[in-house]
């Protein structure tokens, strides 16, 4: 969907942007943000380009620069960690070839950490493009990410 | 059996995303009878109840709702906070997953006895489930007649939108939410005004954590005075208990006030996993106290948890075991709040950073008594200087460890001593 239909979608006042950030980021393959894009959005909105910039750049979930396809984020808090025996974080980037933050070179995942996403009761956790993936072994990592790649 | 199920009793026999289910169980009854009695009388209940809030800080319910009851003008909003992200917590996550209409029943009866207009669910980001089947259950009642126009013939109007967080931790705190919900970075305001004058667009506001708002159809049913006889004295009714880390049986359990965190760990958790031994137990979430075992027989009840002087009553119970120290453990918390501070007040933006500094060098064993003295400074001045529930109670973890396991501390310096003094 293009931006233009997202923005017709909300009303024109600022109360919409972090839903119009949220829909439009999701829906986009790249998951960011460009410069026009946040040109467009103010104007849309009548706030300055700051304003966008700012609520863009504080909520984790946004990003100004592009990311892959699917976006990896794993939990880093206590519930988890003291569960994770053998080490997420390091599964995955040994899987992808990346560091977090990073970006695989196909533009297909972006791996990153994300504070407690309430799974606990089934820890360690991952979510992946906002779906939850619990109970995580090396082996259940590498099913998902094969699944993924198809 | 330690559990007593009064917000989770339907919680496994109905369909949650069916509001006839919810309704052939009593659902939508309360708010029946709460609309054929007198709106101060409906406050009156929840007053002689006693309820306090779910969320952490256990305000008054009712002193919220005179409060807004108190406010003129032609909107007024009522708020279900459920942006839960305080590490260790899915208890709203299991209210509004298997029971979403609880919650919109108890958001209609205080809209209604406060002549709230307009509602908002907050849901974290993260919670994508929940998002989705509380809109659904949203347009179910709507459809059912339960919100709208005129409901139920009256002349009470309300509705109710869901708002989606975009993983911010802060945005739990009342007006770091307000800013989110009115599309802006969530960042906290002064106070006073407190939200019941001046909340969202300025207008008077109630926010309630969301399993506050199921308590209150379980309190217009059952009386304000019988439902104060569940629990304590002061601490009335159950509460959710998140129990996780490292117990064998992870979840959530309602209790009512009272019982004690070791029979909760070992009755319900089924005590420590894989024949490990049980060292500390975190209480709230990453904003509260680190306690050793032989504190375990501690009562679950506000008045107990408001001695470590922070927000601790949002029901996380995280078990670690012996094979981790309290080092790591800090510094898992630190690093939490270093990255979901807001940045707005100073104590918060630059003391986590401080902090973090500080952790390592006793993770390294580099650490001196200077160090120790600077942390319990920090600590101190962060919690009384910090703007909001943020900054206030992150050093909770810090200052109850300083407390129960000064002697890893001080094990800590002098080893370094030793090693400087060339005595290792």
């Amino acid at each position: 969907m293009l931006l233009e239909d997202i923005l017709l979608k909300y009303p024109p006042s600022e109360e919409h942007l972090i839903e119009i950030l949220l829909e439009f980021q999701t829906q986009k393959e790249t998951h960011y943000i460009s410069e026009e894009e946040i040109a467009k959005i103010a104007s849309y909105l009548h706030i300055s380009e700051s304003r966008v910039c700012s609520t863009n750049s504080f909520y984790s979930f946004f990003s100004d620069k592009p990311r892959g396809k699917h976006i990896i984020q794993v939990c880093k808090d206590i519930p988890c960690y003291v569960n994770d025996s053998f080490n997420v974080l390091e599964t995955l980037q040994k899987l992808l070839g990346i560091h977090v933050g990073e970006t695989t070179a196909n533009k297909k995942f972006t791996l990153e950490t994300t504070s407690c996403i309430g799974c606990c009761d089934n820890p360690p956790a991952i979510r992946i493009d906002g779906k939850m993936y619990t109970n995580l072994t090396v082996d259940k990592i590498k099913a998902i990410i094969a699944e993924y790649r198809g | 059996m330690i559990e007593q199920k009064v917000i989770t009793k339907r919680i496994g026999h109905i369909n949650p995303l069916s509001i006839e289910d919810f309704i052939s169980l009593d659902g939508y009854a309360a708010f029946k009878k709460a609309l054929s009695m007198n709106r101060m009388e409906v406050i009156e209940q929840v007053e002689k109840a006693y309820l306090r809030g779910r969320g952490g800080a256990g305000f008054p319910a009712a002193v919220k709702m005179i409060g807004l009851a108190k406010e003129s003008g032609p909107v007024k909003y009522i708020i279900g906070n459920a942006d839960e992200g305080e590490p260790g917590n899915f208890k709203d996550r299991y209210l509004m997953e298997n029971d979403p209409h609880q919650i919109i029943e108890g958001m209609l009866i205080v809209a209604y006895a406060t002549r709230a207009t307009h509602g908002y669910i907050y849901i974290r980001g993260e919670y994508d489930l929940c998002i989705s089947t509380m809109k659904w259950s949203i347009e179910q009642a709507t459809k059912h007649g339960f919100l709208g126009k005129n409901i139920m013939g009256s002349d009470f109007s309300f509705t109710i939108e869901v708002r989606s967080g975009a993983g911010a931790y802060v945005c739990g705190e009342e007006f770091a939410l307000i800013e989110s919900i009115e599309g802006k970075p969530g960042r906290t305001r002064v106070k006073p005004p407190f939200p019941t004058s001046r909340g969202v667009f300025n207008k008077p506001t109630l926010i309630n954590n969301v399993e506050t708002f199921a308590n209150i159809p379980v309190i217009i049913s059952m009386g304000g005075a019988a439902y104060a006889k569940v629990g304590t004295a002061t601490s009335t009714g159950t509460k959710l208990i998140c129990l996780s880390g490292n117990v064998k049986n992870k979840g959530v359990f309602e209790i009512p006030f009272g019982v004690s965190i070791r029979s909760v760990i070992n009755e319900l958790g089924g005590g420590a996993a894989k024949g490990h031994k049980l060292k500390m137990v975190q209480l709230g979430g990453a904003c509260g106290p680190i306690i050793p075992e032989l504190m375990l027989d501690m009562a679950i009840d506000y008045e107990r948890f408001e001695e470590f002087e922070s927000k601790t009553g949002a029901g996380a119970i995280i078990v670690i075991d012996e094979r981790f120290n309290i080092f790591e453990i800090l510094m898992k918390v630190a690093l939490f709040f270093s990255h979901e501070s807001c940045g707005k007040c100073v104590p918060c933006r630059e003391g986590h950073i401080q902090l973090i500094i500080i952790i390592q060098k006793f993770i390294d064993r580099k650490a001196t008594s200077q160090d120790l003295i600077s942390l319990e400074s920090l600590a101190r001045v962060m919690h009384q200087t910090s703007l909001c529930g943020l900054g206030q109670t992150s050093p909770t973890a810090i200052i109850s460890a300083l407390r129960y396991f000064r002697d890893d501390f001080i094990d800590c310096i002098e080893f370094h001593e030793c090693e400087e003094n060339g005595q290792l």
